[in-house]
Parts: structure tokens; C-alpha cells; sequence
């Protein structure tokens, strides 16, 4: 079941949160909403589910108008950046909410409650309460109470956000193995490219209110439609009009036609990359990633003249 | 180390002049010839249908300020309606107000001579020195403690738990009653336990509307002074100790809430 954004635009008293924004999700697909804070994509997945009505624009679940629909109806699943668990529940009664609102029979909630449980391994914490849980156990346990209604599509916004790194990691695997098994039609919140890129079939990159670009990680980081998106999905450094990635330079002890004369002002060991970050002779700053056996065999050392040439730059109409 | 005990000391001594030794008096003086006496004082039929309409006013006035105090916190915290703010501080009103002033307020209203009286005596519905008089006197004192006992609790919750709740597919009907409230309720306890307490010891208000009949619109707390009055000092101190007993009840409650709320 795809989702479709036509025109959306939202005001927040003088912030426009969002302008005439346009999405198209796939059906059965994770995509991304991928910007900074205050870029507008948590208010967006907010006018999907329902949960703010925009002020013009429409949203099509399937083809089908529900922005005069309630959520309550929508048949949307969200999962929340800080869980919404219900504090007074345990964490069986939390993943049961949506099917006992539902009236369905107590055998069939024990069932699909038990096997979502199980999904996301809480089985052992069944009988607990949210403030006995940690934060991954949290936002699994909301995971499962936005699953347990079988919903067409799935909303998660900024789901690891409040997570340490490690966990973060874990769970966007999971997620990403999960909606292999279940085919959901699937639109995260992040603000985080790695997590976007690590995730995502598709990416919806956004900055003040508006899409900038559309596309898979791949042609995101490939092909970026302006600065933004290119200094967004990654470093990249800035030699007069033209953008260089990190990794796409050359470096050289001696000079080589077109090369610039530069000093290795500190190495960084990235494990298998080494960055070295490098001042010209004009107090440009550079940075640059090689793999630790180039690093190596250019014996690199603070202090060091090199010769950096770029393989690959970009330049970007003016607008 | 020493002036901490110091300011403990001061803090008890302070609570023991002001609330314990007067308290004390009362329940020595009321018993200073024996139980019998004192037994016999509040067990007068005067007595015993003063404490039945102290009663009675609680049991009408508790229940209907715990419906307005949950909507009205409700539509402060998360209605989106003009005049908020202006809601918000009328609440503290009957806080502000002496209830002598609320008393005169609701006679002139309500009186013979007042704007509405002699319509509603028209219609046989009798306000001023009667049930429907003590009754709102004690609800427009009482009105706001569940207001502001529910206002933080609701604040300091937040929304997402029943936007969750919606998405899930519950209506509002359905997120106030499994979501909001068992969150809210210990706010709710709270405030039920302030408002109870302070319609049974009301006195100002109720005073200058009841019109002080013995057996009639006299409520526990005007017996008390009556009785005074009358030079029944026993029978006045006898009756001080069921208010007390019932203040204490109610304190005992409020505790056993508070410390379950803290678990």
C-alpha cells in the first residue's frame, strides 16, 4: 500500500514547517524522511498519520483521500522517538491495546500478542512495566503495539534517536530484517544520513519545509541535486565552486602536473581509512580519506609536504 | 549539624504551637468529664442531623466538583478554545475570595429580594436557607483543588501517549477512559481528598446562607458554633472532635495515597 503526499503545506504561527511538499512511497518499501532538525519531515510523517492536519495538500493512503480522516482510522502503525508507552500498562497490555479496542476474542489477542513478543524477543518481560524496561526494550515494545493491528503502513518517527549508538545499530537491523519478513510499507524519521542510507530503499531528503531531492542512497550520495544534499550525505570539501569528496583525491609525494602543494596537518586512523586532514599553502583546509595501505606506503607523517590532486569534483548551477 | 536540628526543632515547635497543642486542648476539653457526656452531645438529634447535612453537602458537592475539576483541567491543558487563560484564573477564584463574601454573593442572588429568588420562589424551588443553598456555597469553595491537582499531572504527561492511543484506533471517549484518567487518577485522588476536606469544614460561606436552623440547614461545622454560643462547651467540643476525626480520616487517606503515588 503506497503513500502519496500532494501539495502538503503547514504553518506553525509565522514557521512554515512545511511548503507544497510532494512525496511518493512505493508500496511494500522502507523509505526515509531524511534533514536536519526543523527541516519538516517530523511534521510530515505527523500529516500522514493524521495526527496534524495540514493546511492544504492531500495525503492518499492507496490511492485512496484520507486527509479528512482521523487517525483512528487511517490504519497507520506509529512508533514514537520516546516510546508513548503506556505507563500504566504492562508491557503485554500495551501490545494488546489496539486489538482490545478492537474487540477481537481473548484467545486471538493472546496469540498475536504472544507472537509479536516473540518477534521482538520482550517474551521474558510480558508481565513488566515500560519504567522497568530499557530504552531498546521500549521502542521494541512499541514496535509491537503498532504492528499488533496489522497495519498498511508502518510510521516511525525518529525511532532510535533517544538510543546509544550500539543499540541504535542493533535495531536498525532488525528493522530492516523485519520489513524483509513483512513487506509493510515503511516510512522512517531520521536525521541521521548513516542510519537513512543503512536502511532505506529509498530516501526523501528535506531541509526548511521542502523536498531537495528524492532517491535511493545510491544516486543520493552519486548524483546530489545541489550543495545541500551533497554536504548533507556526506563530507565533502569546497575548493572555489567546485565540491570534492573526501575520497576523491589523490595524494602524491612529488608534484604531478595539475596538483596542489599542501601540508599534512594531522592523521586521523579511521581503521581501514586514514583521514588527513591538510592545509595549502593559501590556508585552504582539505580533508582527505586514503585506505591505511596508501597511507602507508606514503610513509605520511605530520609536518609532511604532499601533492593532492582531485579525481572528481562537482560543481552546482547558481540559483 | 546543629542548625539543622535547630530548624527541625523550630519547624516541629512551630506545627505543635499552632496546629497540635490547640488541637489537643480540644480533644482533653471535650472529654474532660467522661465519654458520656461528650457521647450524649453528639448524639443529639440536632448533632446527628448537623453531621448527616455535612454528610449529605460533601457526598452532592465532592462528586460534581470532581466531574468540572477533570473537564475544566482538561480544556486548560489541552483544549484549543479562546479564553483559556481567563478559565485558568477564575479556577483560583473561590481560593482568593473569602467565603463570607461567596455567602453574601450567592444571598443576593439567590435571596428574597435578590435577582433570581423570587422567580425560583415562584416555582417553589427555595435556594436561600435551604439544601440548594449550603450546597452551592460548598461547591463554589471547593472548586478549585482537583483543578490543581490535575493540571501538572496532565501537563507533565503529555500528549504522545494519546496520540498513540489514536493511531491504535481508540476514540476520545475510549483514550479518556484507558489512557488519560488511570494516568491522571492519583491527581484525581488527590484532589477529591482536598475537595472533601474542605466542604466538610466549610464555614463562612455556608454560614451566611444556611440561616443557622437547628435540625434543619445547620451543617457540623455552624453546630459546633451554636453549641458554643449556648454556653454547651462539652457538646461543642464533643462535636469539634467528629470534624476533627474527620479531617483525620481524610488526612490518613490523602497520606496512603500520596505514599502509594511515590512507589
Amino acid at each position: 500500500m503506497g503513500i502519496a503526499v500532494q501539495g502538503i503545506s503547514k504553518q506553525f504561527g509565522a514557521f512554515a514547517a512545511l511548503e507544497d511538499v510532494s512525496i511518493e512511497v512505493e508500496g511494500g518499501s522502507l523509505s526515509a524522511l531524511l534533514g536536519p532538525s526543523g527541516s519538516g519531515k517530523s511534521t510530515l510523517l505527523r500529516v500522514i498519520a493524521g495526527l496534524e492536519r495540514p493546511d492544504s495538500g492531500r495525503v492518499l493512503l492507496d490511492g485512496k483521500d484520507v486527509t479528512a480522516i482521523a487517525p483512528q482510522r487511517r490504519g497507520v502503525g506509529f512508533v514514537f522517538q520516546h516510546y508513548a508507552a503506556f505507563r500504566h500498562m504492562t508491557v503485554y497490555e500495551n501490545v494488546a491495546f489496539g486489538l482490545r479496542i478492537r474487540k477481537r476474542p481473548r484467545a486471538e489477542i493472546k496469540k498475536r500478542v504472544d507472537e509479536l513478543l516473540q518477534l521482538v524477543q520482550l517474551e521474558a518481560f510480558a508481565k513488566r512495566y515500560p519504567a522497568q524496561l530499557s530504552g531498546g526494550q521500549r521502542q521494541r515494545m512499541g514496535l509491537a503495539r503498532a504492528l499488533a493491528v496489522d497495519p498498511a503502513v508502518l510510521l516511525l518517527d525518529e525511532p532510535f534517536g533517544a538510543l546509544d549508538a550500539r543499540v541504535r545499530k542493533e535495531l536498525r537491523i532488525w528493522l530492516r530484517r523485519l520489513h524483509d519478513e513483512t513487506h509493510t510499507t515503511t516510512l522512517i524519521v531520521t536525521h541521521d544520513q548513516e542510519e537513512a542510507m543503512d536502511v532505506a530503499d529509498q530516501i526523501v531528503l528535506m531541509n526548511h519545509g521542502r523536498v531537495e531531492q528524492t532517491g535511493n542512497p545510491r544516486e543520493l550520495y552519486e548524483d546530489p541535486a545541489n550543495e545541500f544534499v551533497m554536504g548533507f550525505v556526506g563530507p565533502v570539501n569546497r575548493i572555489g565552486e567546485s565540491y570534492i569528496r573526501p575520497h576523491d583525491f589523490e595524494l602524491q609525494l612529488h608534484p604531478n602536473g595539475d596538483s596542489t602543494e599542501a601540508m599534512v596537518e594531522r592523521l586521523v586512523h579511521l581503521g581501514f581509512e586514514v583521514r588527513v586532514e591538510l592545509v595549502r599553502g593559501d590556508g585552504e583546509q582539505l580533508s582527505v580519506q586514503i585506505s591505511r595501505d596508501e597511507a602507508h606506503e606514503l610513509e605520511l607523517e605530520r609536518g609532511q609536504i604532499v601533492y593532492v590532486r582531485p579525481l572528481r569534483e562537482r560543481t552546482f548551477a547558481e540559483d | 549539624m546543629l542548625s539543622r536540628y535547630l530548624l527541625r526543632f523550630g519547624a516541629l515547635g512551630y506545627l505543635a504551637l499552632l496546629l497540635l497543642i490547640p488541637l489537643g486542648m480540644v480533644f482533653y476539653r471535650a472529654f474532660e468529664h467522661g465519654f458520656a457526656p461528650a457521647w450524649d452531645a453528639i448524639t443529639s438529634p440536632e448533632a446527628v442531623h448537623a453531621l448527616w447535612l455535612t454528610v449529605l453537602v460533601a457526598l452532592i458537592a465532592v462528586p460534581l466538583n470532581t466531574v468540572f475539576g477533570v473537564v475544566c483541567a482538561l480544556l486548560i491543558v489541552r483544549g484549543h478554545i479562546r479564553g483559556k487563560g481567563i478559565l485558568n484564573a477564575l479556577v483560583d477564584l473561590p481560593l482568593a475570595l473569602s467565603p463570607v463574601v461567596v455567602g453574601l454573593a450567592l444571598l443576593l442572588l439567590y435571596g428574597r429580594t435578590g435577582w433570581l429568588g423570587p422567580w425560583l420562589d415562584d416555582h417553589g424551588v427555595q435556594v436561600v436557607f435551604a439544601l440548594p443553598g449550603l450546597v452551592l456555597a460548598t461547591i463554589f469553595v471547593s472548586l478549585p483543588f482537583v483543578v490543581r491537582e490535575v493540571v501538572p499531572v496532565l501537563r507533565e504527561i503529555g500528549t504522545e501517549q494519546e496520540q498513540a492511543a489514536s493511531t491504535l484506533g481508540a476514540s476520545a471517549l475510549q483514550i479518556f477512559r484507558r489512557v488519560t484518567l488511570p494516568a491522571i487518577r492519583w491527581g484525581v485522588v488527590y484532589g477529591v481528598v482536598l475537595t472533601t476536606a474542605r466542604c466538610l469544614g466549610e464555614f463562612g460561606a455556608v454560614s451566611v446562607i444556611s440561616g443557622h436552623i437547628a435540625g434543619k440547614t445547620e451543617t457540623l461545622t455552624q453546630y459546633v458554633q451554636a453549641q458554643y454560643d449556648g454556653f454547651n462547651v462539652p457538646g461543642a467540643y464533643a462535636a469539634s472532635v467528629v470534624l476533627a476525626l474527620l479531617s483525620v480520616v481524610t488526612l490518613v487517606a490523602m497520606t496512603a495515597f500520596r505514599r502509594k503515588e511515590e512507589i
